[in-house]
């Protein structure tokens, strides 16, 4: 099977193509979605908003860990999303639709920096 | 064979922006194109995001200004804009994880499903709105 997938005999097409990049975003989507409910319920126990409090929260290793996993998991699932939105929307350019995938594609890797900053910097 | 090669006939299954007009979207179909327009916006306002969230760790002075920055009513609104996305991206969200496992999947479930994701992202959303803007 993975012998006759290469060369010209490689599969381009077909049923399976995307469903790993639809299966990432069903992934990614529970993964935002625990963090979420960890965050808000941590938040909501945690009575008033303090820096304290708040900055404590984000000094523990797992939960740096934890922000920053989910915030890969995010980047491939709006990877995902906005590349489909440019493929309905921009579907006569060829060259307009490269360049809004690299557009796409700077914008989050840039978030994912500041994001790494932001949790290991404190 | 002329009919064929004929250029201008009419092309279907494409639509455009222009022929929203001439359709009544079912209630599914809103939440459909809102779970695309929340998602779209959650990502053009992920700078935004960090940002706050950067002010609110760095220091304690960078959260005193945090604090000062989110009291304007702009900011608040920009936040309320957020949370209505993110709810309504996390309730239509697990809406197409449910039709995947293939619950929901007939005319009559989805719609009825559709008046779910309503019923819960905007009253939550209206919740938090009376919050920031200090009605309780």
């Amino acid at each position: 099977m993975a012998n006759n997938n290469i060369g010209p005999k490689r599969l381009v097409v077909g049923a399976h193509y995307g469903l790993r990049d639809w299966l990432a975003q069903r992934a990614t989507a529970i993964v935002i979605l625990a963090y979420t409910v960890i965050l808000l319920v941590t938040f909501l126990a945690s009575g008033n908003f303090s820096y304290e409090g708040w900055a404590g929260l984000f000094s523990r290793q797992w939960f740096k860990m934890a922000t920053f996993v989910t915030f890969l998991a995010l980047l491939y699932h709006a990877w995902v999303g906005v590349r489909e939105i440019v493929m309905d929307y921009c579907a006569k350019s060829v060259g307009l639709r490269l360049a809004l995938y690299v557009a796409t594609i700077l914008w989050l890797i840039g978030c994912a920096g500041w994001a790494a900053q932001i949790i290991w910097r404190m | 064979m002329s009919e064929a090669v004929n250029k201008n006939r009419r092309k279907y299954g494409v639509m455009s922006f222009a022929d929203i007009r001439h359709y009544r979207l079912p209630l599914a179909a809103y939440v459909s194109i809102l779970h695309r327009a929340s998602g779209a916006l959650m990502f053009v306002l992920l700078p935004f995001v960090l940002y706050l969230l950067d002010k609110s760790l760095t220091s304690e002075i960078s959260f005193e200004y945090f604090k000062g920055f989110t009291s304007h009513w702009f900011v608040k609104l920009l936040i309320v804009g957020l949370v209505w996305a993110y709810f309504h991206h996390v309730c239509a969200g697990i809406r197409h994880l449910l039709m995947d496992v293939h619950v929901g999947v007939d005319k009559d479930s989805g719609r009825k499903s559709s008046v779910i994701v309503f019923a819960i992202s905007l009253p939550l959303t209206v919740l938090v709105a009376l919050k920031l803007f200090g009605a309780f």
